[in-house]
């Protein structure tokens, strides 16, 4: 790993645990409304995965996804001027934290329906394969997704027509407050990926470097033809599923085991092994960073509200398209 | 100095429970730590400050409700003393830099443009449901109105031109006519003894080869003959006005209805001059039916030129009725019974009506009113002129 | 196609989508057994032999999933014909037609749109029971974000596919699997009347009947029946539940102040109880009696052909209405 790289997963891991930290603020004093959902724990999996991916491969994500939307490039401002539903946030304030949607870095969501979003990233690589264009699309969900239907029709489908989709599952052990254990018959979700003959993958979430192999693997062989991945990341959400939630569901001693060897830990132990930790100037970069959501958060406050005129927009394209 | 405010957890949450300090006056804190919990609706949860200080006051004590933005301490940062922090939002901020709602624009109803053309008639359903029934053209009316035309403005209409009487201020109005005519009218009656086994058997010889709809009523028979008696004897078919004997042209004989609902109302069979037995009968049938169902036309409530009541059913013999006026006469009909008659010298039992005239002296006299009723019985004992 | 340009229903949608894939290299068809089987009503018999598995999709049975792919694939740049089997199954695609499809275009601040077109068959008359009669193109006519065609005609059949497919937006076709066989004139070069629009078949004077689907049909044996009591009926075909023409519907009702609307979903909330209201809204004044409408009972379909038959609208309890309407102005 070489400096530049190592300063870009640091940098972009903590751009989003800093952003995040932010959004809490923000919720807490009532400037970002509805649902909040962190990414706080699970940064190294957005890093490394958009790493292995190229500009016109297609993401989509779930309603945890901030993280996604930073590491894929959409700027904080956009993210948070669409938090405070601003009309200069990324989907105009109309979709929320929930809903960050980009056309420019063919980011689809952004979705509030678990599982909701893996039938539609089977459409895309349908339709890529059809048009024979050489791309992936990266489609992110949790544990909590395998539990729905559209996860077995999804993969099913996907192995059945050999379609170039990387599955991402970013296994924290939580559907909310509900463990794995008690959702899952078999816990082991690459197996269950397996047996619909996907090659699948277990990789430790908490690791950028992993991640960001491993990835890049997926991707190669997607794109050389043979067929879907079912890439499993273990890792752990630090905060709790959504702002509003007591954690009743699990002890803070097991959120503190997991902190302890959190993507930033793990990654800063990395750097220090290899002697590139001085190097890469980490304050610099949390000072850039300050800065950087300092100035997001100021382009949120000062955007402007959509016009009430303008309420029912966007139910119907204006005009035909061909 | 800034505030450490009781934080939003969600949409649904308006406040909680100040329950626990980790903290105290004094502690040096950092951005990120845990200084306090909170009792939720979901349970307890730990809340944290957003910049480095140090307490400086605890404003909110243990076990203290507490609403969202409620400042709950104070905490001086570092750098600033008295400045307000750049990176936390303090309380005021968050009270004036709300973000502001759009006024919403004066609440217009969701309600889409009427399209009806102007040379529409704009009147409500109920509207003109009660203008047919009282008769009324709504062509005059929309002349008046300005715009639509509502149930009131007909209801209004009707009070100033109709009465259209409801079961109580219908005895109202009887009651008030009633006194009037008995007041005002010197009333003389006479009455007679019709023989109807003629004209019934001859009816039900008709009726033989009428269909079922198409049968005739002896009423309908009865009210013929009071029509073509007054053809003879016309003075009894108009009004008494002004010291003014008016005799109307078009015979529209009052026919009392009982209503379900108690009280009699007598609409006029209009035009029953010029109908013959089985349209009389037709009409009659429709009157009825029109009464009872509430849809009369105006001029049914207030063009009779006589009144006709047929107590008959009520086992009534005689009727001494009082006249309604302008109205001039009100003929009277009892009961059918079977009665002894005599014909050519033998006694025989018949079928007898007592036949009553009552009618107003300033219009005519006794002699009119004989007249009219030997009319009649004529009429009745030579049924065939009934057709 | 026959002579006379006569034709069936199901040979007009067939033609439809054939027209449409020889266009253009972007539409498929992708649902379950249509190309294999040749469809479940027939519809795409033969169509795989022409087009090739690429292009004729026969999907596992996944619902959701294959609805989803429709909607991905679509904003992906292919023009997918997603065919759910019946709207009775198209329950299990709920989830992806209204919390994607309807809204992608909204959520993302107009970014994405999504250009995909789902039919169905819909409607009972053919003893299935309750769980394979529904009728639900008027809940899916509650949804901004997509549009709702219920061809009735065959050329509509044949033409609904091309103005489906031209649409930016999600666009539902109903084809009532009762219509199928039914004959009627298709002429393919003739300009499609635009979705949003309805038409008057039979024009009248007395009274107004609104239809949709099959009911056109039921409603136009209704104004013959009528026709000898001389009561003149005007039979419009609704041809689109979303949008739908306020114009010729109040054009209509001005011209014979009385309405009445034959609809074969249950009358509680739906697409005649929506059009009442419009009517209420726009023509008040209009009226000289209160509308009317024919619906299929309140009750899940049932097998025995009689009590079936007593729960579908019917010609004869359409002139039963239509009667009842006249006798109160």
């Amino acid at each position: 790993m070489d400096i530049e790289l190592a300063k870009k997963f640091y940098s972009q891991m903590l751009l989003i645990r800093r952003f995040e930290e932010k959004c809490i603020e923000l919720y807490s004093s009532e400037k970002i409304r509805g649902f909040l959902h962190l990414y706080i724990g699970e940064e190294a999996i957005a890093v490394g995965v958009m790493h292995a991916l190229s500009a016109d491969d297609a993401v989509i994500a779930t309603y945890r996804e901030h993280g996604h939307a930073l590491a894929r490039g959409i700027s904080a401002k956009s993210i948070m001027a669409e938090m405070y539903g601003k009309v200069e946030g990324c989907a105009g304030g109309r979709g929320g934290s929930m809903h960050i949607f980009d056309a420019k870095s063919r980011f689809y969501g952004g979705n509030a329906i678990v599982g909701g979003g893996l039938p539609i990233a089977v459409g895309m690589a349908l339709a890529d394969k059809m048009m024979k264009r050489d791309r992936v699309t990266a489609c992110f969900f949790g544990d909590g997704a395998v539990a729905e239907g559209e996860f077995h029709e999804s993969l099913n489908l996907a192995s059945l027509w050999q379609l170039p989709v990387l599955f991402i599952c970013e296994n924290n052990y939580y559907a909310m407050g509900t463990a794995l254990e008690f959702s899952e018959s078999e816990v082991n979700l690459s197996k269950k990926a397996a047996s619909y003959r996907i090659n699948s993958f277990q990789v430790d979430g908490m690791d950028v470097t992993q991640v960001a192999e491993s990835a890049k693997n997926a991707v190669e062989d997607i794109k050389s033809g043979k067929g879907p991945v079912f890439l499993e990341c273990l890792t752990y959400r630090f905060r709790a599923h959504s702002m509003f939630d007591a954690e009743l569901y699990r002890k803070k001693t097991e959120v503190n085991e997991w902190k302890d060897k959190g993507p930033l830990v793990t990654f800063k132990k990395n750097l220090e092994e290899r002697g590139l930790w001085s190097k890469i100037k980490a304050q610099e970069i949390e000072d850039e960073i300050t800065k950087t959501i300092d100035d997001a958060v100021t382009f949120a406050e000062n955007g402007t509200l959509e016009p009430i005129s303008d309420l029912e927009k966007f139910v119907y394209s204006p005009e035909e398209v061909q | 100095m800034s505030e450490f405010l009781m934080p939003s957890l969600g949409a649904d949450m308006k406040s909680a429970i100040l329950m626990q300090w980790k903290v105290k006056v004094g502690d040096r804190v950092t951005k990120g730590q845990v200084i306090a919990e909170i009792e939720t609706s979901k349970g307890v949860i730990e809340i944290e400050v957003f910049q480095d200080g140090i307490i400086e006051k605890i404003l909110v004590e243990p076990e203290t409700e507490c609403n969202v933005g409620t400042p709950l301490a104070l905490i001086r940062s570092d750098s600033d003393e008295e400045n307000i922090t750049v990176s936390s939002v303090t309380a005021e901020q968050a009270q004036t830099e709300a973000i502001p709602l759009a006024p919403l624009e004066k609440a217009t109803p969701d309600r889409y443009q009427d399209t009806t053309p102007p040379q529409r008639i704009k009147a409500s359903p109920a509207a003109r449901k009660k203008a047919r029934e009282l008769g009324l053209d709504l062509a005059d009316l929309a002349k008046t109105s300005e715009g639509e035309i509502h149930l009131s403005q007909i209801e209004s209409v009707a009070k100033t031109e109709l009465k259209t009487p409801s079961a109580d201020k219908m005895r109202q109005a009887i009651a008030s006519a009633m006194s009037l005519s008995n007041a005002e009218i010197p009333h003389y009656y006479l009455s007679a003894s019709v023989n109807m086994s003629p004209a019934l058997s001859w009816l039900e010889e008709i009726n033989k080869n009428l269909t079922i709809k198409a049968r005739i009523l002896p009423a309908a028979m009865i009210i013929r003959a009071v029509v073509l008696a007054l053809e003879a004897v016309p003075e009894l078919n108009g009004y008494w006005q002004e010291g003014y004997h008016q005799v109307c042209k078009e015979i529209h004989p009052g026919i009392a209805i009982a209503l379900r609902k108690k009280g009699v109302i007598t609409p006029a069979l209009l035009g029953a001059k010029d109908m013959n037995l089985s349209q009389t009968m037709q009409a009659l049938d429709d009157l009825i039916m029109r009464t009872r169902a509430g849809k009369l036309r105006g001029a049914e409530l207030t063009q009779q030129s006589i009144t006709i009541t047929n107590l008959g059913d009520l086992g009534v013999e005689n009727v001494y009725g009082v006249i309604y006026p302008p109205q001039v006469a009100l003929i009277g009909l009892g009961k059918i019974i079977d009665t002894p008659w005599v014909q050519e010298n033998k006694v025989i039992v018949q079928k007898v009506m007592k036949a009553t005239l009552a009618g107003d002296h300033r219009a005519t006299d006794g002699r009119t009113g004989a007249l009219f009723l030997d009319k009649f019985n004529r009429i009745l004992q030579n049924p065939k002129e009934l057709l | 196609m026959k002579e006379n340009n006569q034709t069936t229903y199901r040979e007009a949608v067939r033609e439809g989508i054939k027209n449409a894939m020889q266009k253009d290299d972007r539409v498929f068809l992708m649902g379950e057994d249509v190309g294999r089987y040749g469809g479940c009503f027939a519809v795409s018999k033969g169509l795989l032999e022409e087009f090739g598995k690429e292009r004729i999709i026969d999907t596992p049975l996944c619902e959701s999933t294959f609805t989803g792919a429709g909607i991905g694939a679509a904003m992906n740049g292919m023009r997918p014909i997603v065919e759910i089997m019946t709207v009775n199954f198209s329950l299990l695609a709920l989830d992806q037609i209204m919390n994607n499809a309807a809204t992608l275009l909204h959520m993302s601040g107009g970014q994405f749109n999504v250009p995909l077109v789902i039919r169905m068959s819909t409607g009972g008359g053919k003893q299935l029971a309750a769980q394979h009669s529904h009728s639900l193109e008027g809940w899916y006519a509650h949804i901004p974000g997509l549009k709702v065609l219920t061809p009735a005609t065959v050329q509509d059949a044949y033409s609904m596919i091309e103005l489906a497919l031209n649409d930016p937006d999600p666009v539902l076709i109903f084809e009532n699997s009762l219509l199928y066989n039914s004959q009627g004139t298709l002429d393919t070069n003739a300009k499609p009347l635009p979705i949003k629009k309805a038409v008057v078949k039979r024009p009248g004077k007395d009274l107004t009947i609104l239809a949709y689907g099959i009911n056109l049909f039921k409603a136009l044996d209704a104004a013959k029946i009528l026709e000898k009591e001389e009561i003149d009926a005007e039979v419009i075909d609704l041809r689109s539940l979303r949008p739908l023409d306020d114009e010729t519907i109040m054009n209509s009702v001005k011209k014979t102040h009385r309405v009445m609307i034959v609809d074969e979903g249950w009358r509680s909330g739906s697409i005649s109880a929506e059009i009442m209201a419009r009517i209420n809204e726009q023509a008040f004044f209009e009226l000289d009696a209160p509308m009317g409408r024919v619906c299929s009972a309140e009750v899940p379909f049932p097998y025995a052909k009689h009590l079936e038959d007593a729960a579908l609208p019917q010609p004869v309890k359409i002139v039963a209405m239509a009667k009842q309407i006249m006798e109160e102005a």
